[in-house]
């Protein structure tokens, strides 16, 4: 495979998890926003899960690369 | 019901936008040949191939489609994934892959051509090419509907977006873009749905609690408490569970018949595999997709279960209301939109923007080969280098994308014609399975069998479903337009139909006489078939004109569904065999080679490891759908 689709992929999610990190961190007081999710914010909890598993993407492809040019 | 999204959620989708044409670009400079851009040049990993496998078919009308059913049937659901879908998918990788793999074919229709002969392909490549136009345009027509209804979005607006950017990643990266695409959507619905289901969980108390609450549903619905919550201790009689179907029909008709015939040669779903780098890869293709399949129905189901039971607990406040119903098709946007705040709002919505992209995305690619290799290179231009079939190809991408549009549109003047021509292709497809299955593993059968068993197959269908009708439904669409009887008057349509098969088989025989052909030339039999059978259907129309007849009523569509399609796959199959029995047999053993199960040579697997092993993968698999049929048994 010439390109690694884990590595576009994991970018997108690392990208993706951070904004809502981020969003998440803003609206972390405005409470009425998060009575929807029951109280959590989920902005901030499940961006984290986004980022590490976008991390976890790219980890593996460049590893994956690293071992297909040796 | 109406949605507010804010700037952050825009900000997602448009991240989303960004990588999708970015991966297109990417892999712009790989596409060097016709099969670069049509089968990935086959060296696709088997992971990436799996996961594209069932995100083809996971488009957004399965997304929104079995949460819909989950709100309306219950758990019963599920046998659409535990009976329906992962049998063919075991049987696809261990039995039929080192036949698609293994031939020279690039695509299904051409399997049917090596395997039987020239119009048996044409019959399946000019209807698969039809379908999947229709199927992209409606994919388009429900996402432009869906974000018109709930976030106010333009209808032209959101079929232009969409179009314009499945078209510009498509024609820049071929296959591959749409496989990685796939991928990616895989992803997307997993991580964008699964805090909504753990969310939804939460509040209704957990999973005893909802099912108290669903007990109450399907007691609020005449049926027995545990009707909704369990798959199978309800079907002995088909009117004792919601779906209104027995057992009898779930495992023959959408087990066997329906399933079958979807997942082992659907050229869209096919492709995938036969993408993939290796033989190996191929046939573990649809086992490593089997996995994630198998545990779908608690990402797509379970909310809809959830929506019910909050819309039940509420006292309808959930869903929202229609001629005293709920909308059903509304539970997964409702989830969303009741569950989620801005942000992650963004991104259950980008999931399922996604998935209603790739679901056309998957269309075009599967069309794209099926039209240049299928029916391009047979019929128009054979003969041509590979340069001018990939510049064809690309071409066609565009063509098929402004046919999609043009469908989508045609759907929203015509709704009762995208009816009609689904339940048309519904024939044809319900008998395919006899044909592959024949073909496959009886050296016997002859193309002539394959390709008339197919015709009888589907005219047994439409025989069917023209003598039934589901209760509580008019004549027309819905069955029974071959009684003359319960209202509704057919005649003039049947009359129509008598004529039109009467001009058509007079103008082909006109043809095939002015070209010289003889009696035994396809055109005039086939010809003369019309002709015979217009006067049939016009006096079977004036008979019932005056005796009607009362259709065979079935307790719902589902059930009478699963019979037409047993009804064409038993017509395709018998008659398949007694052509070929009495017809020549033209391909040799040599020919068959590598096409027929006793022909080919066995594959060993017996020096890759136990996990890399088809068979063993298979059972783990097989066992593993048992033991859930047995949990929510």
């Amino acid at each position: 495979m010439k390109l690694d689709i884990r590595m576009p992929m994991g970018l997108m999610f690392v990208i993706v998890g951070l904004i809502l990190v981020v969003y998440g961190a803003l609206t972390n007081s405005n409470t009425e926003m998060y009575t929807r999710s029951l109280g959590t914010n989920i902005n901030l909890g499940w961006g984290l899960v986004l980022f590490f598993i976008g991390v976890t993407m790219v980890v593996l492809a460049r590893r994956a690369m690293r071992t297909e040019k040796k | 019901m109406k949605i507010e999204l804010h700037a952050v959620d825009y900000v997602i989708l448009c991240v989303y936008f960004l990588f999708v044409l970015g991966i297109g670009l990417a892999l712009k400079r790989y596409m060097k040949t016709g099969e670069d851009f049509f089968m990935s040049g086959r060296s696709i990993p088997a992971w990436v191939c799996g996961l594209a496998f069932i995100s083809a078919n996971l488009g957004a009308q399965e997304v929104i489609g079995m949460a819909a059913s989950g709100a309306k049937y219950g758990i019963m659901t599920s046998h659409f994934y535990w009976v329906g879908a992962i049998p063919a998918m075991v049987f696809l990788a261990i039995f039929m892959m080192p036949f698609y793999y293994g031939s020279r074919a690039r695509s299904v229709p051409e399997y049917l051509k090596l395997r039987f002969d020239e119009k048996t392909r044409g019959f399946n490549a000019i209807s698969f090419a039809v379908m999947t136009v229709f199927s992209s345009g409606i994919s388009m027509y429900a996402l432009a509907k869906l974000f018109e209804l709930l976030l106010g979005w333009n209808f032209h607006f959101s079929i232009f977006v969409s179009g314009v950017i499945v078209l510009a990643y498509i024609f820049l990266g071929g296959l591959t873009s749409a496989i990685y695409n796939e991928v990616l959507q895989f992803f997307l619905i997993v991580l964008g749905f699964l805090p909504l289901v753990m969310l939804g969980l939460r509040d209704v108390g957990g999973w005893h609690e909802l099912i108290l609450k669903l007990n109450a549903v399907s007691a609020s619905k005449g049926l027995a408490p545990g009707a909704m919550t369990h798959s199978w201790a309800y079907t002995g009689s088909p009117t004792a569970n919601p779906m209104g179907v027995e057992w009898f029909g779930v495992v023959f008709g959408l087990g066997f018949v329906l399933s079958f015939g979807y997942w082992c040669t659907d050229f869209l779903v096919v492709q995938r595999a036969m993408a993939a780098n290796s033989m190996s890869a191929a046939r573990r293709t649809p086992l490593i997709a089997a996995v994630p399949k198998m545990l779908f129905p608690a990402l797509v189901i379970l909310p809809g279960l959830i929506a019910i039971s909050m819309h039940y607990q509420t006292k309808g406040m959930f869903l929202p209301v229609e001629n005293g119903q709920p909308n059903y098709n509304m539970a997964m946007p409702a989830m969303l939109g009741h569950y989620y705040p801005a942000g992650m709002l963004g991104l259950g919505l980008t999931a399922l923007m996604a998935s209603f992209m790739s679901g056309m995305a998957g269309n075009v690619t599967a069309f794209n080969t099926v039209w240049t290799y299928d029916i391009y290179q047979s019929y128009i231009r054979p003969g041509q280098p590979d340069k001018h079939y990939l510049a064809v190809g690309h071409v066609t991408t565009v063509v098929g994308i402004l046919l999609s549009v043009a469908c989508a549109y045609a759907a929203t003047k015509f709704n009762n014609i995208l009816d009609f021509l689904q339940l048309v292709f519904a024939f044809v497809n319900a008998p395919l399975f006899a044909t592959f299955l024949l073909g496959m593993f009886w050296r016997r059968s002859t193309g002539h069998g394959a390709f008339f068993g197919l015709l009888f197959g589907t005219l047994a269908a439409a025989i069917h479903h023209g003598l039934t009708i589901p209760a509580g439904s008019a004549v027309g669409i819905h069955g029974g337009w071959l009684c003359g009887s319960s209202g509704g008057d057919t005649t003039f349509m049947l009359l129509l139909w008598a004529a039109f098969l009467a001009i058509f088989g007079l103008g082909i025989v006109h043809v095939g006489r002015g070209e010289g052909a003889g009696n035994d030339d396809l055109r005039i039999r086939l010809g003369k078939a019309a002709l015979y059978f217009s006067p049939v259907i016009a006096l079977w129309t004036v008979i019932i004109k005056w005796f009607p007849i009362e259709p065979r009523t079935y307790p719902s569509d589902m059930a009478q569904n699963f019979w037409t399609a047993i009804y064409a796959w038993t017509a395709c199959f018998v008659a398949t065999i007694l052509i070929s029995l009495v017809t020549t047999r033209v391909r040799t053993d040599e020919q068959l080679k590598g096409l027929v199960y006793a022909l080919t040579p066995k594959i060993k697997d017996h020096d890759i490891p136990w996990y890399k092993q088809p068979a063993t993968l298979g059972l783990i698999v097989l066992a593993a759908a048992v033991v859930l049929n047995f949990l929510f048994w």
